[in-house]
C-alpha cells in the first residue's frame, strides 16, 4: 500500500517534479522546526527575559534579536519557530482525526447504501456548504468554554469541518468502484461485505487521499492562524501561534511596525504555500488530463521513394 | 429569448424548494451546536455581573427555560419571520445590528469581487493560453501565494506600505463623513452618492480601496487557478478541433470556443465563494476595523454574546444558501444546457 | 508492363488523363515521444478523383485516422509531417498556416467521429453557421447565411424549424448530419470522414452512409472514408485502401480488393467480419505492431500466414497486380511471377517461434 501511496510521486517528470519538491522543501523546513524546536529556538515562546535581563518591548531586530520582539516582549524568531510546533502539532492531529473518521465513515456509507447514507449524505452536505472558517469559529467557540484555549480544542473544531470532505470523496469513489466488475465477481465468489470493502475498494479509495490530505493541512493552518488571529485559538500562554502574534501586531501597523507583522505572516504564507505545493503538485500527477504530452522533435531521414513508384511501374 | 424546450419558471421553483431542506438541517445544526454547550448563555456573559434573580430573569425572557423541541420550534419560527434574536450583552435584536453594519459588508464585498474578477479572469485565461511557459508558472504561483497569505496578513502588509503617505487605514469613512451623511439605506457609500455629497463620496471610496483589494486579492487566487483549469480542458474540446477543421482563424476559436466555455463553470463557482468571501470578510473587517457584521460578529464572540453569536451565524447561513440558489438560477440562465 | 495495366481499362486511369483532386505522395506523419518517433503514417501514396469515394480501413492505431487529420493539416503538437500532398494541383505542405485555415471549411472538409461533442453546447446551430460562413467570406449578408445554412439543412433533411436550436437537443443521427451539413454548406471538394457512423447505431448509420454516398452526385464531392467497418466500404465506396502499421498495404477498386484480395492482411480481415453465414470466430493472432520501431521488412510478417524469409529482411515493393489492386507483398509477388528476383532460399517459409504469450497481451 506504501507503493501505491507513492506512486504519484515517482510518476512526476518536469515541472510538476521541481513543483513537489520544492514543496516538500518548504514544509520539510516547518517540520524541522516543529519537531526540534526546544533545540534550535534561540529562545522559549513565552520568556520575556534572559538572564535577568528583560527584553526589551518591540525592538526591531538586532544582533540578539534577529526578528526583533513583540509588545508582549518575546523574541519573534523564537515565537516563529515554536509556533511551527504548534501549527503542524494541530493540523496534523486534526487531519488525521478527519481521516479516521470521515473515510471509514464514507467507505461503509457508500457501500452500504440505504437511508443511513442518504442521511449521511445530506448532513455532509449541508456541513460542506458551510463557510469553513465561520464553522470553525462556531466549533472554537464552544469548546473554548469548557477545554480552554488550547491545542485540543482547536484540533477538534479543524477536525469536525474537514470530516465531511473526505466523507464525501470517498464515498463517491466507493460508489462507483461498487458497481466495478471485479467487486461483483468477487461477490460471485462469496467474499462477505467486510472483506470487498477492505480489501478491494479500499486500495482505490485510498489513492486519492493523500492530495486531498495535504490541501487539507495547508487549509487548515490558515484557518488555525484565523482563529487565533480572532482569539479564539490557543491562547500565548499555552503555545505561541503565529495568528494570534498577528493579531497583536494590528495596532501598531500604522505607526510604521513591521516586524511585528511581516515574520510571522510570512511564517504562514510559506508553510501553506509549502503544503499547497506539495498538494498541487501531487495532483498534477494523479490527474492525467492537466499533464502536457512531452514532444520531442522529429527528425526524419531522408530516403528515396520505392523503386516500384521511382520506375512508374506503378500507378496509385 | 430562445424557443428551448425546459422551462426556466420550473426549474427556478425546484432549486427553491430543493433549498429548504438544507437551510432546515444548517439552522438545526447552528441551533444545537449553541444549545449543547455545557453552561447556558446568560450565565457565559453575564454571569458573574447580575444577581440570581436577573440572571434567571433574563433566562426566562429568552425562553431558556423551556424545554429544548419548543425553544427549537420558536427559533425556526423567528427565522421565517426573519427575528434573529436579541443579543443578551447589549439587549439589541440582531436584525437591527444587521441593518446597520450589514450595509458596510456590502460594500466591502462586492468591491472585492470586482477586484477579483478584474485581475483573477485575464490572469488565468492568459495562464491558460501559454500554459507551461514562464508567464504561466509565473501567474500560478501568484495565485497560490495570494491565497495562501492570510488575508489579516496581506492587510497589515499593505497598511505598512501606505501608511507612510497618509492613505486612510482604518474604518469606512473619517468622522467627519460619517456625520455629514444622513442616513438613508444604511449602506454609507449608497448614502453619500444620493446626498449628493462629492467630498464624503470620495472619502468613502478611498477607505474602500485598501480591505477591497485585500479581499480581493483573496479571492483572486481561487479564480486564477479556476480559470486556468476550464480554459485548458476547453481548450481541449472536440469542438475546437471542429471549429479548426471549418477554417475558423485561430483567434476567434479561442475567443469565442474556448475562452466562452471556460468561463461557464467559473460563474458558479463565483457564486460558491461567497462562501469564502464572507469568511474573509469576518477577518478583513477586524484587520481594518470595518464597521461591517463581521466586526460585529467578532465582538459578539469576545463578549461571549451566545445569542447573538447564534443569531449572526445564521444570517451568514441563510445568505449562503440564498447565494448559491442565486447562482444556480443565473447559471440556468446561461447555459442552457442546465435547464433539463 | 505499363502498357498491359493501361488496356485495364476505366477503372485504372492513369494519372495523367484526369487530374486528381488529392494526390498523395509518400506521405509520412511521424510523432515524437520519449520512447522515440512513433511512424503514425510511414510512406503513404494515394490519388482521389472528382466525385471518388475511396475507402480507408484498418485496425485501431494502425495510422488511419492520423492520416485523415494530416490531410487536412489538423495534426496536434509535436506531428512532423513530409512528403507531397498536392490539392488540385497545389502544395497543401507548402502553404503557409494562414492559408491552410483559409482552405479548410471552403475548399477541405471533416467529419468527425462523435458528433455530441463537436458543437459548441453554448451556440445555437444558426450561430455555428455564421461563424463557418462569415470566416470564410468577409461580407456576407445575415440574410444570405441563412438562406445557404437553411438549404444544407434540407439536403441533410433537418427542418428549419430547428435552425435555432442549440446542440444538445437533436438526436445522435441528426447531430452527424448537422455535421455533415456544417462541414459541406461552403461546398469543399475533398472532404474526409473519419469514422462517421461508429458513435451511431446500424439504422441511422445507413442513413448517413446513404447521405455520404449522394454527395458525389449532388456537389461531385471527392470522399476519404475512414472506418474500420468492411461493410460500409463494401456498399458506398469506389475503391478502398487498407492500411496496416502506418503504410497501405493495399489499394484498389472495391469489388475487386473484396472478391480478389492479394494481401494477406486484406484476407484476414475479411475473414474475421462476421455475418449470418459465421460458424466459427476467426482472428488474427498477435497484436498491432509498436509504430516506434516495426518489425522490420514487411511490417506483418510476425502475424501473417504466407510470411517468407524474405518477408523479414527486405520491405517489400507496391506493386499493380494482375488484377488491377496494388498491394505490397512478396507472396502475392512470388504468385504472380512478379518476384523473380528472389532466390530459393528466401522464398521458403518463415520460421518463427510461437507468439508468447507476452506478445498477445
Amino acid at each position: 500500500m506504501l507503493k501505491r501511496l507513492l506512486a504519484p510521486i515517482r510518476n512526476t517528470s518536469g515541472l510538476a517534479r521541481w513543483i513537489l519538491v520544492a514543496g516538500i522543501l518548504i514544509t520539510a523546513v516547518f517540520v524541522i522546526f516543529a519537531i526540534f524546536a526546544p533545540w534550535i529556538a534561540p529562545y522559549g515562546f513565552k520568556q520575556v527575559s534572559a538572564n535577568g535581563v528583560p527584553f526589551p518591548k518591540m525592538a526591531p531586530p538586532s544582533g540578539q534579536h534577529w526578528l526583533g520582539t513583540n509588545d508582549q516582549f518575546f523574541d519573534i524568531l523564537s515565537r516563529i519557530i515554536w509556533g511551527a510546533r504548534t501549527e503542524i502539532t494541530v493540523v496534523a492531529l486534526s487531519v488525521i482525526l478527519a481521516v479516521l473518521v470521515g473515510v471509514p465513515v464514507g467507505l461503509a456509507s457508500g457501500f452500504v447504501g440505504g437511508w443511513i447514507d442518504r442521511v449521511l449524505v445530506f448532513l455532509m452536505d449541508a456541513l460542506y456548504a458551510f463557510p469553513s472558517l465561520l464553522l470553525a469559529i462556531v466549533f472554537a467557540f464552544l469548546l473554548q468554554g469548557p477545554l480552554g484555549g488550547g491545542i485540543v480544542a482547536a484540533a477538534l473544531a479543524l477536525t469536525a469541518i474537514y470530516i465531511p470532505q473526505y466523507y464525501r470523496v470517498v464515498r463517491s469513489t466507493t460508489v462507483s468502484a461498487r458497481e466495478a466488475t471485479y467487486v461483483e465477481a468477487a461477490r460471485a465468489i462469496g467474499a462477505r461485505n467486510g472483506t470487498i470493502m477492505g480489501r478491494y475498494l479500499f486500495g482505490n479509495v485510498i489513492q486519492s487521499v493523500p492530495v486531498i490530505a495535504t490541501l487539507n493541512a495547508a487549509d487548515a493552518i490558515s484557518i488555525l492562524a484565523s482563529l487565533g488571529f480572532l482569539g479564539l485559538g490557543i491562547q500565548p500562554t499555552q503555545a505561541a501561534e503565529w495568528g494570534y502574534d498577528l493579531s497583536r501586531a494590528l495596532d501598531d501597523a500604522a505607526a510604521g511596525i513591521w516586524w511585528t507583522a511581516l515574520f510571522p505572516g510570512l511564517a504562514i504564507v510559506l508553510l501553506v504555500t509549502g503544503l499547497t505545493l506539495v498538494g498541487e503538485g501531487l495532483n498534477e500527477t494523479v490527474n492525467p488530463t492537466l499533464r502536457k504530452r512531452r514532444f520531442r522533435k522529429v527528425v526524419m531521414p531522408t530516403r528515396e521513394p520505392s523503386t516500384a513508384l521511382a520506375t512508374g511501374e506503378v500507378e496509385v | 429569448m430562445s424557443a428551448g424546450s425546459g422551462s426556466l419558471p420550473r426549474y427556478i421553483g425546484q432549486r427553491v424548494l430543493l433549498v429548504i431542506p438544507m437551510i432546515l438541517v444548517l439552522l438545526t445544526v447552528v441551533f444545537l451546536l449553541l444549545r449543547v454547550a455545557p453552561g447556558n448563555p446568560v450565565t457565559a456573559s453575564v454571569g458573574g455581573k447580575l444577581s440570581p434573580q436577573a440572571i434567571a430573569l433574563r433566562e426566562h425572557k429568552l425562553g431558556l427555560d423551556q424545554p429544548l423541541y419548543v425553544q427549537y420550534g420558536e427559533y425556526l419560527k423567528n427565522v421565517v419571520t426573519f427575528n434573529f434574536g436579541n443579543t443578551i450583552s447589549d439587549n439589541r435584536p440582531v436584525i437591527d445590528v444587521i441593518r446597520d453594519n450589514g450595509g458596510a459588508t456590502l460594500t466591502l464585498t462586492i468591491g472585492a469581487f470586482i477586484f477579483a474578477l478584474l485581475i483573477g479572469i485575464p490572469l488565468g485565461l492568459l495562464a491558460g493560453r501559454m500554459r507551461d511557459t514562464f508567464p504561466d508558472v509565473l501567474i500560478r504561483l501568484f495565485g497560490v501565494v495570494t491565497y495562501a497569505a492570510p488575508i489579516f496578513w496581506t492587510g497589515l502588509m499593505l497598511v505598512i506600505l501606505v501608511a507612510p503617505w497618509g492613505w486612510p487605514t482604518y474604518d469606512i469613512a473619517s468622522p467627519e463623513t460619517k456625520f455629514l451623511v444622513p442616513t438613508h439605506t444604511h449602506i454609507l457609500l449608497v448614502d453619500a452618492i444620493i446626498s449628493g455629497n462629492m467630498g464624503a463620496t470620495l472619502d468613502v471610496l478611498q477607505h474602500h480601496l485598501l480591505p477591497c483589494l485585500t479581499l480581493g486579492l483573496l479571492l483572486c487566487g481561487v479564480f486564477i487557478r479556476l480559470v486556468r483549469v476550464n480554459l485548458l480542458q476547453s481548450l481541449q474540446g472536440d469542438y475546437v478541433e471542429a471549429a479548426r477543421a471549418r477554417g475558423i482563424p485561430e483567434k476567434f476559436v479561442i475567443r469565442r470556443h474556448a475562452f466562452r466555455n471556460a468561463l461557464v463553470p467559473v460563474i458558479t463557482v463565483i457564486g460558491l465563494q461567497v462562501a469564502l468571501t464572507m469568511a474573509g470578510a469576518v477577518l478583513t473587517e477586524k484587520t481594518f476595523n470595518w464597521p461591517g457584521i463581521g466586526n460585529q460578529l467578532v465582538k459578539y464572540l469576545d463578549a461571549r454574546d451566545y445569542n447573538a453569536v447564534q443569531g449572526l451565524v445564521t444570517f451568514f447561513a441563510v445568505v449562503v444558501v440564498i447565494a448559491s440558489v442565486l447562482v444556480d438560477i443565473v447559471n440556468a440562465l446561461i447555459d442552457p444546457r442546465v435547464r433539463y | 508492363m505499363s502498357a498491359e495495366l493501361e488496356d485495364e481499362g476505366l477503372r485504372r486511369t492513369p494519372r495523367r488523363d484526369t487530374a486528381p483532386v488529392v494526390d498523395a505522395r509518400d506521405l509520412r506523419i511521424w510523432y515524437g515521444t520519449e520512447r522515440g518517433a512513433v511512424r503514425a503514417v510511414d510512406g503513404v501514396s494515394f490519388a482521389l478523383r472528382k466525385g471518388e469515394i475511396l475507402g480507408l480501413v484498418g485496425e485501431s492505431g494502425c495510422g488511419k485516422s492520423t492520416l485523415g487529420r494530416g490531410l487536412l493539416g489538423l495534426l496536434p503538437e509535436g506531428a512532423k509531417m513530409d512528403g507531397e500532398l498536392y490539392y488540385k494541383g497545389q502544395d497543401l505542405l507548402a502553404l503557409p498556416a494562414k492559408q491552410m485555415f483559409g482552405m479548410r471549411g471552403s475548399e477541405l472538409g471533416m467529419i468527425f467521429q462523435e458528433p455530441l461533442t463537436r458543437l459548441n453546447p453554448l451556440m445555437r446551430i444558426s450561430q455555428h453557421f455564421e461563424e463557418t460562413l462569415k470566416a470564410h467570406e468577409k461580407g456576407i449578408a445575415k440574410s444570405e447565411v441563412q438562406r445557404r445554412a437553411l438549404e444544407a439543412l434540407r439536403v441533410m433533411g433537418i427542418p428549419p424549424t430547428r435552425y435555432r436550436s442549440y446542440p444538445h437537443e437533436f438526436s445522435g443521427g441528426m447531430r452527424q448530419r448537422l455535421m455533415i451539413a456544417l462541414a459541406l454548406v461552403l461546398r469543399p471538394s475533398f472532404v474526409v470522414a473519419d469514422e462517421p457512423t461508429t458513435a451511431l447505431d446500424v439504422l441511422v448509420e445507413a442513413q448517413i452512409i446513404r447521405i455520404l454516398h449522394d454527395l458525389r452526385g449532388a456537389y461531385d464531392t471527392s470522399l476519404l472514408l475512414i472506418t474500420h467497418n468492411l461493410g460500409i466500404i463494401a456498399e458506398a465506396c469506389d475503391r478502398v485502401a487498407v492500411m496496416y502499421a502506418g503504410e497501405i498495404v493495399e489499394i484498389g477498386d472495391a469489388r475487386e480488393v473484396f472478391s480478389e484480395p492479394q494481401h494477406p492482411y486484406t484476407r484476414e480481415l475479411l475473414r474475421s467480419t462476421i455475418s449470418l453465414s459465421t460458424t466459427g470466430l476467426n482472428f488474427i493472432p498477435g497484436a498491432p505492431p509498436d509504430l516506434v520501431s516495426p518489425p522490420p521488412g514487411c511490417h506483418f510478417h510476425p502475424r501473417c500466414p504466407n510470411a517468407m524469409n524474405v518477408c523479414r529482411t527486405d520491405h517489400p515493393v507496391l506493386r499493380t497486380m494482375p488484377n488491377g489492386s496494388d498491394t505490397q507483398c512478396w507472396a502475392a509477388d512470388l504468385e504472380h511471377g512478379l518476384a523473380d528476383h528472389l532466390d530459393q532460399e528466401q522464398t521458403q517459409p518463415l520460421t518463427r517461434e510461437e507468439i508468447s504469450v507476452a506478445d498477445e497481451a
